[in-house]
């Protein structure tokens, strides 16, 4: 028995040092940011950089924050590709001004207090701005501390209110009550139905968060809800109840916002059950053609309100869906796009705001709010793309309608 | 010394454990030596050390397997948010609106440990194991459809979103339905958490070693023999079941004033959760106080530390968890260990000889 | 009408959970640990069809037998490297553990090897599905071959377990480890047995899960894992026959749930009344409810 205490008296030792010596051996202060030791790059595995180990100062230092594990694993996943794709690029041009960006994506499991984590293991790193986190709930907690220390953060893809709620945060996506509002205009103004049911998921901060837009706008609209059922994360399987009760009310389109993974099962079930509305969902929807093996057929007419769309004849796009296919194979979805224009317009915002590479992050923030206000980038997501002081950006949102297993943009 | 019980010297071991951990951090802060990382994980480590040891007084004191203790934790945590975010205004000493907050939520998972332990507290086994993991899941669940709103009317509740609560203008949602509590002020510092572990450990060792623990115990290792003595079985397996539940509430307030969200997802407070503080008792000993907290520091630690690995981190994790289990507890290995750490000393004993 | 067709959603989705159960309880029966790693087993299957079909070429039939015959394997060494150790130990949570461990290394292997990506899993069922009451009521495909395969599979089992010999081994086993050690039964050659057949069932478990809901991810195990071992201890734990009553039972109580009560409170529910049926009746509905001697 004594050989186990001893053993796990040393193992607390060894890994209490192991994450002290992670900046132990810097200045001391962990505000440091880019005066920090070339020591603790060496152990947080950044996965973009080519070169290892960085000068003092020579590089920009961008973290990232995402779920690259456990179920919400392929939105962060899509988020680390697009941004590296995007560093890539701009490194292989020359960095920002001459300057290199060093990229360092860290997982958080979709768990507010390992996003947390993960900002701390940034910050120790030196981490200059945020691009981040993928994921709403936390988000909103890595906003939280990064107000405390000032730390520039630009979510690619948290659309809860909270998410920007400090000066500090931007975000590229739209935010959730804009897409419920802005479907449920849509769908009044061009009178897709009269009878409108909504699946939703109860569990989730995304899918409640627009269904809520969605069922206060529709009651300007010329339409009425006829079914707003609920499904929880531990019973995802099976939809036939929501889509019974949505078939007896005599819905003619349902209204689907969460994400594809669980639209398709919806999609292969309504269609066992003879159940052809409109199916018309949000941003989350983007993807579903990708998915492997998916039968297309049932995606057929399914509508969706989305800033990206692969197929488009857009140069800039073409150029990106390309390059990520041959990068990481596989059609990019939004949340990769987002992100890809997230690293962009931070590039932009540093060029506009003057930063350099050796600036504390508190000054870096000042200077890249200032600058995110007045920046206009030509992204993958839109044209002319900007951002207002609350955080908000200013991009319209498409609709896209799935044809013959093609995206079509829906005028 | 001398007349110091063996018991008490082992508990006074533990105590001095967590001082010191303590003393060492605190002195390593102040001169600047630790991460932010360590600085951020201070906080979840003391309520996952206490979450472990109030896992240990169900698991190893009452022999019971409960899979529903983070359900307990969500309950403390919800309460006491709820609390602190009405209370903001009214009572802007963070301290005392701390202190209530951590009375409210060890009170209200002590309450649900009682309800839900009348019940429950009859079955056997797995069956108990079941029911727990089943009790847990219907918090979360209701958790999650929860809408508290309040205006100059008071408080509305709703099932269903946070438009049917018929707010006023200005009044404001407080628990938002899955989006939770967002705002909760972040009370909880590493100096409360410890002085919450030494006043955990403090009730479950002094439990352990009473009149009421040795009841305790006695039905754990014989149910039978010790209903015939007359021990009301009833009474005291209640008494710990709910001890264990109101100081997992208390983590559940050290965890929630710790975020600037509160969610109730299957990660936090669903079965994985639960199954996490299970983990931690059995690889740190059952009914091994001391153990329990250094395998909740281990296995805080340990994916937090493999962050370099990327890709590799939770695979590693995973494979580490397994060694580790199969080291501790597989028979083979403790008579292995054993003998290599008898010949060890016996070595070490000839070489003090030859040297005399 | 819709209750019918409530009915029948209800007995497809339980069917699923019943044909998990089914190892879940057989192993539990034999070997008395919670294979909390069984759902991840399911989940290799289904990949190792899926697979087998779009990069092997091979017809389904074939496939199928191939996810069988690994995940009879994955099972073989789980048991003989992570179980087996710890068969003795002192306490027998120590290997409730390990399945933990086990289960988080199958899902992060396969995180690694078919990436995050949800994948749609094509039917490998050749039956149509049945269309009954002028096109209002539909039974599909799945359906109708998870619960023959359910039947089929526990009349088989419980002939196994019956007329051979290697059965009446694993009874013994049940009853008392030490006792059959004593009468010359191999019971380590036992225990792996039944991890055999019990990865074997997850396999086909896999199959026809994913059949029925085309939707494949690393995680995908993980849930109805739970819910099989839930519908397992609601029929009664170690009971083959309890285990199709469970499974059924708790599919069409989570679907009236939801139907008739509330969408959101479906998982409140189908564990609220685990909880009321497991307080009446401590061993679950067909569980034997064992009088203990001092």
């Amino acid at each position: 028995m004594k050989m186990r205490k001893v053993m796990s008296a040393l193992l607390v030792a060894a890994m209490t040092t192991a994450l002290m010596t992670g900046c132990g051996s810097g200045s001391g202060s962990s505000d440091s940011g880019a005066a920090s030791d070339s020591g603790s790059t060496a152990d947080t595995g950044s996965d973009s950089a080519e070169d290892s180990g960085s000068d003092e100062g020579g590089k920009f230092k961008i973290g990232g924050i995402g779920p690259v594990t456990g179920g919400a694993a392929v939105y962060g996943e899509a988020v680390k590709n697009g941004a590296e794709l995007a560093v890539k690029e701009i490194n292989e041009a020359g960095g920002i001004d001459g300057v290199e960006i060093d990229f360092n994506y860290q997982d958080d499991e979709h768990d507010p207090e390992k996003a947390v984590n993960a900002y701390n293991t940034l910050k120790d790193w030196g981490m200059q701005a945020l691009l981040g986190t993928v994921t709403s709930a936390p988000c909103v907690a890595v906003s939280e501390v990064s107000q405390a220390d000032n730390m520039f953060m630009l979510t690619p893809s948290g659309t809860a209110v909270e998410c920007v709620q400090y000066d500090n945060a931007f975000r590229v996506c739209f935010s959730d009550p804009m897409q419920g509002l802005e479907s449920a205009k849509y769908i009044g103004e061009n009178g897709l139905a009269k009878k409108v049911a909504v699946i939703y998921d109860s569990s989730d901060v995304y899918s409640t968060g627009i269904y809520e837009a969605f069922a206060k706008e529709a009651e300007n609209q010329d339409f009425e809800i006829v079914a707003a059922e609920a499904f929880t994360a531990e019973a995802k399987t099976d939809f036939s109840v929501q889509l019974q009760k949505a078939k007896d009310g005599g819905a003619e389109l349902v209204f689907l916002p969460f994400y594809y993974t669980e639209a398709s099962l919806v999609l292969k079930q309504a269609a066992g059950m003879n159940f052809t509305p409109i199916f018309f969902g949000c941003d989350g929807m983007d993807g579903i053609l990708a998915v492997e093996g998916f039968d297309v057929e049932l995606a057929n007419n399914l509508m969706f309100m989305s800033p990206f769309t692969p197929t488009s004849e857009d140069e800039a796009i073409q150029k990106f869906v390309k390059d990520y296919d041959a990068a990481y194979g596989g059609t990019p979805n939004q949340f990769a796009a987002d992100a890809y224009d997230g690293i962009y317009a931070i590039k932009a915002a540093i060029e506009e705001g003057g930063v350099t590479s050796d600036m504390a992050p508190s000054d870096v923030c000042d200077a890249m709010k200032a600058a995110m206000v007045e920046i206009s980038i030509d992204g993958v997501t839109a044209k002319g793309l900007t951002w207002e002081a609350s955080g908000e950006p200013s991009k319209e949102p498409m609709v896209v309608k799935i044809e013959n297993g093609d995206y079509a943009v829906v005028e | 010394m001398k007349k110091m019980s063996k018991t008490t010297r082992s508990n006074l071991i533990t105590y001095l454990m967590v001082i010191v951990i303590f003393a060492v951090v605190q002195i390593m802060v102040s001169t600047g030596h630790v991460s932010s990382l360590l600085q951020g994980l201070l906080v979840p480590l003391c309520a996952y050390v206490i979450l472990a040891v109030s896992l240990n007084l169900t698991v190893g004191i009452l022999g019971e397997l409960s899979l529903g203790h983070a359900g307990f934790m969500c309950v403390g945590a919800f309460t006491s948010a709820f609390f602190s975010k009405c209370a903001v205004e009214a009572i802007p000493a963070a301290g005392v609106r701390y202190f209530l907050a951590l009375l409210i939520g060890a009170a209200a998972a002590g309450i649900c440990g009682i309800l839900i332990g009348i019940p429950v507290l009859r079955l056997k086994g797995d069956y108990l194991a079941i029911v727990t993991l089943a009790f847990g899941e219907i918090i979360k669940n209701i958790v999650n459809i929860l809408f508290i709103g309040r205006d100059d009317k008071g408080f509305h509740f709703s099932t269903k979103d946070s438009m049917s609560l018929g707010l006023e203008e200005g009044g404001k949602v407080i628990v938002n339905g899955p989006q939770g509590i967002t705002g909760t002020p972040k009370d909880s510092t590493f100096v409360v958490g410890v002085i919450l572990i030494l006043v955990t450990l403090f009730v479950v060792l002094n439990l352990m070693h009473s009149r009421s623990g040795r009841a305790i115990m006695a039905i754990r290792d014989n149910r039978i023999a010790a209903e015939s003595v007359g021990i009301n079985i009833t009474k005291y397996k209640l008494m710990a079941f709910s001890i264990s539940a109101a100081l997992a509430g208390v983590a559940g307030v050290i965890y929630a004033h710790n975020l600037a969200t509160l969610t109730a997802q299957p990660k936090n407070f669903g079965y994985n959760m639960s199954i996490m503080i299970l983990v931690f008792v059995v690889l740190g000993g059952i009914g091994n106080m001391r153990g329990s907290i250094i395998a909740a520091i281990i296995l805080t630690l340990l994916p937090e530390l493999l962050r370099g690995l990327s890709d590799y981190r939770m695979l590693i994790y995973a494979v580490v968890l397994i060694v580790m289990m199969l080291f501790n507890w597989s028979p083979k290995a403790i008579e292995w260990r054993e003998k290599y750490s008898a010949r060890f000393r016996r070595k070490n004993g000839k070489s003090a000889k030859e040297a005399a | 009408m819709s209750f019918i067709s409530y009915l029948v959603n209800g007995i497809s989705l339980g069917s699923v959970y019943a044909i998990i159960a089914l190892g879940y309880t057989m192993v539990y029966g034999i070997a008395k640990m919670l294979n909390f790693a069984h759902g991840d087993v399911i989940m290799v299957g289904a990949y190792v069809v899926m697979t087998a079909i779009a990069s092997g070429g091979l017809p389904p039939a074939a496939a199928v037998l191939l996810a069988v015959v690994f995940c009879t394997i994955l099972g073989v060494v789980i048991e003989s490297v992570a179980y087996r150790p710890l068969l003795n130990a002192a306490s027998s949570l120590a290997v409730l553990i390990t399945a933990i461990g086990v289960s988080y290394l199958l899902q992060n292997v396969a995180l690694l090897v078919f990436g995050a990506n949800t994948k749609s899993f094509s039917s490998v069922v050749p039956v149509p599905a049945l269309v009954l009451a002028g096109g209002s009521l539909t039974i599909s495909g799945e359906t109708i071959v998870t619960i023959v395969s359910c039947i089929v599979i526990m009349a088989g089992l419980t002939l196994f377990i019956k007329k051979t010999k290697a059965g009446q081994a694993m009874l013994a086993v049940s009853e008392d480890k030490g006792a059959a050690q004593l009468m010359g039964i191999n019971v380590n050659g036992t225990i792996a047995l039944t991890f055999a057949i019990g990865s074997a069932l997850a396999a086909v478990a896999g199959v026809l899960l994913c059949s029925a809901y085309p939707s494949l991810n690393p995680y995908t195990g993980a849930m109805p894992g739970i819910k099989a071992f839930v519908a397992a201890v609601f029929g009664g734990i170690g009971s083959i026959p309890g285990a199709l009553i469970g499974g059924i039972l708790l599919g069409v109580i989570e679907i009236f749930g939801k139907a008739y009560i509330s969408s959101q409170m479906a998982d409140a529910i189908v564990f609220g009344v685990l909880i009321i049926v497991l307080i009446v009746k401590p061993a679950g509905i067909l569980g034997k409810n064992i009088q203990e001697k001092v």
